[in-house]
Parts: structure tokens; C-alpha cells; sequence
């Protein structure tokens, strides 16, 4: 049996379709479990493909790793499902690898694929900056892999389809560790990931208003979505962290990527290596982003982002 | 209070390259040096022992030649290192199960601080790991750190969202690379941290037998990226030509 949850909602039909991918050969079946959750999302989720819901209500209203945890124990212990996978956000990962550390089994994060060949499962991750993948076996069960959005599309929806939905109430050890306040960052609304253009800004930018800059060059190449290193979202707060790219950011492959002031280190490279052309704009001619890239301008992006804007224009004409 | 770091060994990736007949990145001959974020990590536990007093414990399981490396956490302010000799690609249930055996060994450990990830692998899985296995709560993507005698509160960076969280001790603490910059050692804290004590332990008699890996390393596949690498970098107006041509030729102008 497959196990999956997510609290996204998105990540949890993904992970549904994904396991009713693997299932055939563990048994057939895909269990979801919720923590917490409204009507309206299990009914979602049932009528997504999922076989069986274990619908948990807890006395910990807001996601915590650790009570979660105990509670995802439990349930495993209950059902020895095969295979476990969890959404790859920033809960579900440290939910996942907290989970593999109480039963003492094996884990693999960020799977970029998952196989089962009978019971035996294999899963293959990034590694190395992304210079490599690596296949990781698991000798042991179940199998805990955390999967990252967007690896599968969810099942077609079927208002009829069936499901079994056990509804549980229970208590659960409270850990010391509190949440004294939550604040949302502002999103954009940016989804990086599905831009076809991208002109992305590092630290090679002065201020923050010549961020125009970037995205008049966007404009003209007649896109609008702009990335960013990790320093302009994450010290600075430039831009919001959906635009950030890389390793520990987000995952891009536009046709055409261009990096302005943005040295190329291999941490961003990660999150840019699978973009069509690659155009970068720095002013140091021994800056790494040369390496990574199809075309590169040496000079002051300053003056080479206008000028190129101007020629698009004139080239669009 | 007694602070334990720990802080794990790694090649240093920017300078691995993909061997072009075997397909396999080439790990032999690179460097090695403590991943980014370790140095983050004992950079705070420094903060956190000079506002309520203690004593820093560096903690990483690899090869002996660990030792070298753990030295410069030594000079920047750690006050005694131990390097659990294991096998270098041993996987986490192993890593973990050690560090949990290292921790109740060295008696009360008040903080556990990590890296948010390692450089090499990231996978962010160590932190919350151990902390599961010792059964301690766990403050992960910390990014702001307040340590008071009894209990600490952070600032944690989820992403979407950030949250303030606190709690007493003893607490896992993972932290990103935005909550400090290390800082570097003097050259007379580089000389009298030779004095400091780095003691080597063996993972059998600190596991009290036999570790059996959950996960096993079939194949790393090689990422070879191939680029273009045309490179302009005279007149600007001339470049600029050039560039909007080869774009238009690669069909990516709408
Ligand atoms: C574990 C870990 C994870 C990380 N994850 C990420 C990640 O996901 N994404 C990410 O981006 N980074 C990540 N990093 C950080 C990464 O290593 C680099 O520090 C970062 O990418 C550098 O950002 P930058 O290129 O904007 O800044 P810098 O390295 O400071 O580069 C600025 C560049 O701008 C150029 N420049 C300056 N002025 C001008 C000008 N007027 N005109 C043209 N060029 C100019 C300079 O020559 C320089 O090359 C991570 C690091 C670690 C340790
Ligand atoms: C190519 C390759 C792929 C691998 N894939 C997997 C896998 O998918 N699953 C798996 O279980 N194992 C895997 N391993 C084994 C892996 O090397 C170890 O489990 C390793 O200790 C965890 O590494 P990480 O770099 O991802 O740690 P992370 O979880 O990213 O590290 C987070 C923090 O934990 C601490 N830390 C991590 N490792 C140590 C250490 N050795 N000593 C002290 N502190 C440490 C540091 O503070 C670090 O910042 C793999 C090994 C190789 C060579």
C-alpha cells in the first residue's frame, strides 16, 4: 500500500496520482491522510483517485513536525504501507525526515523518481549542485520519499468515484516548542517555473529600483516573469522568494534565461542548468556565469540592459 | 549550557566535473572543507555562548581526515571537536544514529545546531532527523536566533510564510545561511585553538554493534551541461548586434 499527505492540497492529488502510478505492484492501493482538514478537501481528494482517506482531527490545529509526526507514526505502524511519500515543502521535509528518524527506516528526499519493481523501491535524486542524480535503493520498509511539486498531474477529477473515509479524533503528545506568531510573506503570485523567458538580477544591481531595469528588458523580450540569486530575495528582500532560482530555490527551464549581474555560482546554476539558451550580462570577463552560458555580453549591465532593450525593439519593428 | 554543532565534511562541489567517457562526476582529487552552512551553525552557537555562557561541541561523522577540517570550527570559537570515523557514504539512519549516540554520550546537550543543508548532497534530512530520534522538538530554516538561559525563540523562514517560534531546551536548531556571517578566525585563535581537544570515536563501540544501512547507493549518474559559451566583449553597440542576431537565429524572439 501507498501512503501519501501533503497539507498543500495541489501536492497531495499530485502525490495521489503518482502513487496509483506505483501501486499495482504494492498492492494497489493509495491512502491519503489529512490532518485537520475541511469536508470540501477529502471530497477533493476522493474525487481525484484516492482509494482511502484517514480523515485526523487533533487537538494541534496549526502544523507541527513533531506532534505530526508521532501521528504519522502511528498510522504507519497501523497500515505498513510500502511506501510513503510526502509533499517536498518546507513542512512536508522536515515532517518527512523527522518521520524516518522515529521508525528508523530509509529516506530520500526530493526524489526526482520514484520506481517499484515488485516491493523493491528505488528513487533517484539530485545531487552535487546538479551535476549529478543519484539512484538510492531502499533495503528497508516502509520507504520514506519526499517529492517535490509539480511530478505528476492529477488524476482526472470524477465526482463518482468512491472511497473509504475513516474519520479519527485524536490526542496527541504536545512538544514544549510553540508558535508564538506567523506572519505571510507577500507573495507575487510569480510562478517561475512556467515562464518561457526569464531575466533574472543578482547582486550585480545597486538598488532596489533598477529592478526596472530587468524588467523592461523582460518587456521587451516580451515576457514578464524576472528571477533572482538567492542574496536579492533572501538578504536583501528585493524581490519575494517566488522569484528566487536555484538549489534551494526554485527549479526553472525557460527557452531563453538571461542572468544579469549574477556571478554563476554553482548554487544557481542548479536551479537554471536545464533552460534552453542561456544569456548572461556581468562585467567581470572571469565571472563563472560565462561558463554556463550560450552567449554572454562582458560590460555594466547598466548600460547594456538599456541599449539591448532598444535594439529588441528595433529589432521587433 | 552545553551548545553541540554538528558540521559535516564535504567535496567541494563547484569543482566537480563529469568524466566525459564514463558519464560519472569525479570525486577523487577534489577538495574538501566544511560545508557553507556548518559554519553558520558554530558562527551562532559562538552568539548564543557568549550572551548565556557555555561550552561548543563540534560533532561530525566521516573520515579521520575530518580532523583538519574541524580545527578552523576550533579557531573560530568551538571548544572541543569529535569525529566519529565511519564509512563516508554512510547513509542518514546511520549518520543520525550515531550523532544520537554522540549527543547522550557527551551527557546533558542543551542546543543540537545544524545546517539547514549540505552543500554537496542537500537534502536537509539530518537536522529533523536526529531531532526525531532523540525526541526533542525542532526549530528547522532558522534565520533569526535568541538564546535566554531557559529557553530560545527564532525566526524561521518558511517560504510563503515566516513564523516566530520558541522553545526550551534541549531543541534541535537548524539554520539557513542568512543568519550570520562566520566569522574568521585570527591568527592567534588559528594558533591556540591547537590546544583545544579533538577526540576520534569509533562508530561500532559508540553504536554498541553493527549499523545496517536503510537505503543503498546503486549508481551517480552524471549531469553534463554543454553550452555554447560565446562570449562578446568588445565594442558594446557591436555586441549587442550580434547577441539580438544570434537570439533571432535560435528562434527564442517573440
Ligand atoms: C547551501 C547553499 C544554497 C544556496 N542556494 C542558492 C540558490 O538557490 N540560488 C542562488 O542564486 N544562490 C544560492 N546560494 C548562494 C550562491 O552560492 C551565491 O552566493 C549567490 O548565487 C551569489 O549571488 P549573486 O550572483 O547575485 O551575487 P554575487 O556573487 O555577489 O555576484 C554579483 C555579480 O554581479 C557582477 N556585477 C557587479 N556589478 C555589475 C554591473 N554593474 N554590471 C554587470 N555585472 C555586475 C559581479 O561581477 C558579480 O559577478 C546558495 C549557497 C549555499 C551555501
Ligand atoms: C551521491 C550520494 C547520495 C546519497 N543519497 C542519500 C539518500 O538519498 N538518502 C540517504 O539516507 N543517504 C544518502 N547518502 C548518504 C549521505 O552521504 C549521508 O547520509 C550524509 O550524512 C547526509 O548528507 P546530506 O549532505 O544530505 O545532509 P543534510 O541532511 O543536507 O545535512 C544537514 C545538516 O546535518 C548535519 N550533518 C549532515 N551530515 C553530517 C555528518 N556526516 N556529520 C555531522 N553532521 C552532519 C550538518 O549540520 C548539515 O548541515 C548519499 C550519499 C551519496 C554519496
Amino acid at each position: 500500500m501507498v501512503m501519501v499527505y501533503s497539507d498543500n492540497k495541489r501536492l497531495a492529488l499530485e502525490l495521489i496520482a503518482l502513487g496509483k502510478n506505483l501501486a499495482p505492484s504494492l498492492g494497489g492501493k493509495v491512502y491519503a491522510v489529512t490532518i485537520n482538514q475541511p469536508e470540501a478537501v477529502i471530497k477533493e481528494l476522493v474525487a481525484h483517485g484516492v482509494d482511502g482517506v484517514h480523515e485526523m482531527t487533533t487537538n494541534i490545529p496549526q502544523f507541527k513536525a513533531e506532534e505530526y509526526a508521532n501521528l504519522l507514526k502511528d498510522l504507519i505502524l497501523e497500515h505498513k504501507p510500502d511506501l510513503v511519500l510526502i509533499g517536498s515543502d518546507k513542512n512536508g521535509k522536515e515532517l518527512a525526515a523527522r518521520l524516518a528518524g522515529i521508525l528508523n527506516t530509509g529516506c530520500v528526499m526530493d526524489a526526482t523518481s520514484v520506481t517499484a519493481q515488485g516491493k523493491t523501491i528505488t528513487a533517484e535524486r539530485v545531487v552535487y549542485s546538479g551535476t549529478g542524480i543519484a539512484v538510492e535503493q531502499f533495503t528497508t520498509t516502509p520507504a520514506i520519499v519526499s517529492i517535490p511539486p509539480r511530478a505528476a498531474e492529477p488524476l482526472p477529477k470524477d465526482e463518482h468515484h468512491h472511497a473509504d473515509v475513516m474519520k479519527k479524533q485524536v490526542t496527541l503528545k504536545e512538544y514544549p516548542s510553540k508558535i508564538l506568531s506567523v506572519h505571510e510573506a507577500k507573495s507575487e503570485g510569480v510562478h517561475v517555473e512556467d515562464a518561457e523567458i526569464i531575466v533574472s538580477c543578482g547582486r550585480g544591481l545597486k538598488n532596489k529600483t533598477d529592478i526596472q531595469l530587468v524588467s523592461d528588458l523582460a518587456a521587451a523580450l516580451k515576457g514578464k516573469t524576472i528571477g533572482c540569486s538567492r542574496p536579492i530575495a533572501a538578504d536583501l528582500k528585493w524581490l519575494s522568494e517566488d522569484h528566487w532560482i536555484g538549489l534551494s530555490g526554485h527549479k526553472v527551464k525557460p527557452k531563453l534565461y538571461v542572468a544579469c549581474g549574477i556571478s554563476g555560482q554553482i548554487q544557481h546554476i542548479a536551479g537554471m542548468r536545464d533552460s534552453g539558451v542561456v544569456v548572461a550580462i556581468n562585467k567581470d570577463p572571469d565571472a563563472l556565469i560565462f561558463k554556463s552560458a550560450d552567449y554572454g555580453i562582458v560590460g555594466d549591465l547598466y548600460q547594456v540592459l538599456p541599449k539591448l532593450v532598444t535594439a529588441l525593439k528595433e529589432h521587433a519593428a | 549550557m552545553n551548545i553541540v554543532v554538528c558540521a559535516k565534511q564535504v567535496v567541494d562541489v563547484s569543482e566537480i566535473k563529469v568524466d566525459p567517457s564514463t558519464k560519472r562526476p569525479v570525486l577523487s582529487g577534489i577538495a574538501k572543507k566544511i560545508s557553507d552552512i556548518d559554519k553558520n551553525a558554530v558562527e551562532e552557537a559562538i552568539r548564543m555562548k557568549e550572551k548565556v555562557g557555555g561550552k561548543i561541541t563540534v560533532l561530525t561523522v566521516g573520515s579521520a581526515d575530518a580532523k583538519e577540517r574541524v580545527k578552523e570550527l576550533l579557531a573560530m570559537g568551538a571548544d572541543e571537536g569529535v569525529v566519529i570515523v565511519a564509512p563516508v557514504d554512510s547513509e542518514y539512519s546511520v549518520v543520525a544514529t550515531l550523532l544520537a549516540a554522540a549527543v547522550k554520550k557527551l551527557g546533558q546537550v542543551d542546543a543540537v545546531l545544524c545546517g539547514e543543508a549540505s552543500i554537496d548532497l542537500f537534502s536537509g534530512q539530518l537536522g529533523p532527523r536526529l531531532a526525531g530520534v532523540l525526541d526533542i522538538p525542532q526549530l528547522t530554516y532558522t534565520t533569526k536566533l535568541t538564546a535566554e538561559k531557559d529557553h530560545v525563540t527564532v525566526e524561521r523562514n518558511l517560504g510563503d510564510h515566516a513564523a516566530t517560534m520558541t522553545s526550551p531546551y534541549p531543541v534541535l536548531i537548524s539554520v539557513t545561511k542568512e543568519i550570520n556571517t562566520p566569522r574568521l578566525p585570527s591568527l592567534m585563535q588559528i594558533l591556540s585553538s591547537s590546544s583545544k581537544p579533538i577526540r576520534e570515536w569509533k562508530a561500532e563501540e559508540l553504536a554498541g554493534g553493527p549499523l545496517t544501512p536503510k537505503i543503498k547507493t546503486l549508481d551517480i549518474k552524471g549531469v553534463p551541461m554543454s553550452r555554447k559559451n560565446i562570449v562578446y566583449q568588445d565594442d558594446l553597440d557591436a555586441s549587442i548586434h550580434k547577441l539580438v542576431g544570434e537570439l533571432a537565429k535560435e528562434g527564442v524572439l517573440r
